[in-house]
């Protein structure tokens, strides 16, 4: 079940790359399919779903730490051009 | 109490049961979060390149456009598709582990790795053919620089380089390093995660492993499964982005 989800994701993504969606939904689109099928393969293949409170803590954690790199690098590009040195 | 000391030894204690753990479960336990805690430091490792994509393809939209057109999105797909059933009979040798059936883990073992080296494969026939068009960035190979032909318009040769508006030539050397660099990378992981399956392979030739005992194939998947979920991210970024805006110049 899980792999023919997985299969039919990456056709799927693939599908949807030539496809032309408005702005950024590309990028959203092509993402969004990425993290639903990491998400299987996290929850049935590594058993996480099975898996007791400790493993959710460190996968977690994972993600939040990820999220702040990302966040504070991200800022600061997309900042530095908002003031413009006189 | 002596009693109760006596009473923890009563019943015979699995031989692969290291005496620093109470027993079996708890073992399998400390092992598995000790692999997630790994598996961390390893999101964080292609974070920072994953990152480095991110900041560089807002920076360098057409580049990264032209530069990815060039991809083979037929490759990329076959191996994602390759990854996922590796993925899939990687989870039959654990599950088969743990129920006992020795034969299935081990013919189930031997697929993942008979996949994740056509894997590398493929991977090796697109280096090369990066290697051909002269897209290895830098000086990496010194005797073959980066130096792709640039195609002029109208042209269609799928060897030359086709630049959108808006995008040099040094720019798309950046998305290569960046490519060699989060693929190379990938690629080293499938590496070491075929010497890993070659030792578990090995453990259950021996018949190590039992449904009391089977931590060392449960923690091999787990890698297995985290190196094919950067694959699931790598493929759609560097491999799929071009498709759109080709048009848009």
């Amino acid at each position: 079940m899980i792999f023919l989800a997985l299969m039919a994701g990456t056709g799927l993504t693939v599908v949807a790359a030539f496809y032309d969606f408005p702005g950024p939904l590309n990028a959203v689109v092509a993402l969004t399919i990425a993290v639903i099928k990491a998400t299987l393969v996290v929850l049935y293949f590594m058993h996480v779903r099975y898996s007791g409170r400790l493993i959710w803590l460190v996968i977690g954690s994972a993600i939040f730490w990820l999220a702040i790199m990302f966040a504070l690098t991200i800022s600061d590009y997309w900042t530095r051009t908002w003031f413009v040195p006189m | 109490m002596p009693e109760g000391l006596a009473a923890t030894h009563d019943h015979p204690s699995h031989p692969a049961l290291q005496h620093h753990f109470e027993n079996m479960e708890q073992q399998r336990e400390a092992g598995t979060l000790g692999m997630w805690v790994f598996l961390v430091t390893e999101i964080m490792f292609f974070g920072g390149m994953f990152l480095a994509y991110t900041l560089y393809r807002f920076e360098y939209p057409a580049a990264f456009v032209s530069a990815s057109n060039h991809l083979d999105i037929k490759l990329g797909a076959i191996n994602t598709a390759v990854l996922i059933v590796s993925s899939f009979t990687m989870a039959t040798a654990v599950y088969s582990t743990q129920v006992g059936r020795q034969r299935t883990t081990i013919i189930c073992l031997i697929l993942t790795m008979i996949l994740g080296a056509t894997f590398l494969g493929i991977k090796g026939i697109e280096y090369h053919d990066k290697y051909n068009d002269h897209l290895i960035p830098g000086q990496l190979i010194p005797s073959r620089p980066f130096a792709p032909e640039v195609a002029k318009p109208g042209d269609t040769d799928p060897h030359k380089l086709h630049l959108i508006e808006g995008a040099t030539v040094q720019n798309v050397q950046l998305f290569y390093w960046i490519y060699f660099a989060m693929t190379g990378m990938h690629a080293l992981h499938m590496i070491i995660g075929l010497g890993i399956m070659t030792v578990i392979l090995i453990m259950a030739w021996r018949g190590k492993f039992s449904p009391e005992y089977h931590a060392p194939v449960e923690i091999s998947g787990l890698y297995w499964h985290f190196v094919d979920i950067i694959w699931i991210f790598l493929f759609p970024l560097l491999y799929l982005l071009g498709r759109h805006l080709e048009g848009h110049g």
